[in-house]
């Protein structure tokens, strides 16, 4: 990639931290521009989020627009301002993995929901509500 | 202090025992554990350590989220209800502070990495200033829901019927009957499981007057405290990473005050930033899922 900088090129104060020698680019440098557009991305989308909400699109539908918005603004954030596009890919595999853990937990969950809903019905009807 | 140490052991000799002793790497970077052979040995253990933390907080959110999966899934009728008592508009606002606040955390790892003081400085004090203005949003929205009496479980009480709000009024404006439609469209109804208010029941604090719901006006369903009681868990858990989060920023600046921070040291820079950016990412499923409900 073009824009890939070498960490302390063309900074004044990097002198005294430089001693250290050879190992100083440690990690990809993100260019000013790419953060700003990253962060116009991100806040159009909410803008876009919010938007979303005045129109009814019925059902669940607007719930899944919200839901993909939400996992593109979040995707935006994890892949530049958390650096995983340039970060080893370990990294990547087991943020994604404990989404994965995360989602199999709730669907698990969600599998089991109605479990007790007859009892509390009927607790319900004992109460007399 | 590691620098002395260094001088110290290298008066053993070249060939004393231990060998980092010698190693320039480690006479020349005062920052540079012991433990570790370079800089980006250092780096890249901390990298590790911080994105596994970050798993433990998605995990550890993951249970509340599962709560509130459960809940609407099981009754969104009070999840339509529940969030006209929110205000989408700070909402808004928090997700954009929020944001703007990634940016200058994201640009800060940028400034630590090419030795930028003066700029560091301004993007950490920055990140702080915005996560202050997000608490204070949350403080305005607390306090109104302490006032307003939403809160949760059995200590839900609100001062006004949902028909009175205006987030409500706005959303059926153009269409008063509408109301109960829009309700029972969301599947399992409001009606089989609604508790009507009585007439006769006071509101809430020193309500002398009997409100008389407007035709079409929903029916308050059973259990509204509870999506509070999800709502406070929620935003309270990350209201507690967002005051984790200033702390960790001002321990960062006085480091950066220092002058700790360059090229081959500005992982503690990276680490806050990436929790920072979770903090930001875990409100923006927040966001959609407690104030965009429709």
């Amino acid at each position: 990639m073009s824009d890939h900088k070498h960490a302390g090129n063309g900074s004044p104060e990097s002198g005294d931290e430089q001693r250290g020698g050879h190992d100083t680019e440690l990690a990809h440098v993100t260019p000013v521009r790419l953060l700003l557009t990253i962060w116009g991305a991100l806040m159009v989308l909410t803008v876009m989020t919010v938007g979303v909400t005045l129109v009814d699109f019925g059902g669940q539908t607007n719930f899944v627009i919200a839901m993909a918005i939400a996992t593109v603004k979040a995707g935006l954030v994890a892949t530049y301002f958390m650096h995983l596009r340039w970060d080893r890919p370990f990294h990547t595999l087991i943020f994604l993995g404990s989404l994965l853990f995360v989602s199999l937990f709730i669907s698990m969950t969600l599998l089991d929901k109605s479990e007790y809903e007859g009892s509390i019905q009927e607790m319900y009807l004992k109460k007399g509500q | 202090m590691a620098q002395l140490v260094a001088e110290q052991l290298s008066e053993h000799g070249p060939s004393g025992g231990h060998g980092h002793a010698q190693d320039p790497e480690h006479a020349q970077n005062p920052y540079l554990a012991h433990h570790f052979d370079t800089p980006r040995h250092q780096f890249e253990a901390g990298k590790l350590g911080i994105w596994i933390f970050l798993i433990t907080e998605i995990l550890f959110f993951g249970g509340l989220f599962c709560a509130y999966a459960i809940y609407r899934s099981l009754h969104p009728e009070v999840f339509i209800y529940a969030h006209y008592y929110l205000d989408t508009f700070w909402g808004a606002v928090n997700t954009g502070v929020l944001i703007l606040s990634s940016l200058t955390a994201a640009w800060a790892v940028r400034n630590a990495q090419l030795g930028q003081r003066q700029m560091l400085i301004f993007n950490i004090v920055a990140t702080v200033i915005l996560a202050c203005c997000f608490l204070c949003v949350k403080y305005v929205e607390y306090s109104h829901k302490f006032h307003e009496r939403t809160l949760p479980g059995r200590y839900f009480n609100p001062e006004h019927e949902v028909w009175e709000l205006p987030s409500y009024q706005k959303a059926h404006a153009h269409a008063a009957g509408h109301t109960a439609a829009a309700l029972e469209s969301h599947g399992e109804a409001a009606a089989p499981q609604a508790e009507p208010v009585p007439p006769g029941t006071p509101p809430a604090l020193g309500g002398a007057e009997v409100k008389q719901a407007p035709p079409g006006a929903p029916v308050r369903p059973r259990n509204v405290g509870v999506f509070f009681s999800i709502y406070f868990c929620m935003t309270g858990l990350h209201g507690i990473h967002v005051v984790a989060g200033i702390i960790t920023w001002l321990w960062i600046l006085r480091k950066t005050l220092r002058g700790e921070f360059g090229p081959s040291n500005f992982g503690a820079v990276d680490y806050a930033a990436l929790y920072w950016h979770l903090v930001d990412l875990i409100w923006i499923y927040l966001f959609p899922l407690l104030y965009l409900i429709h």
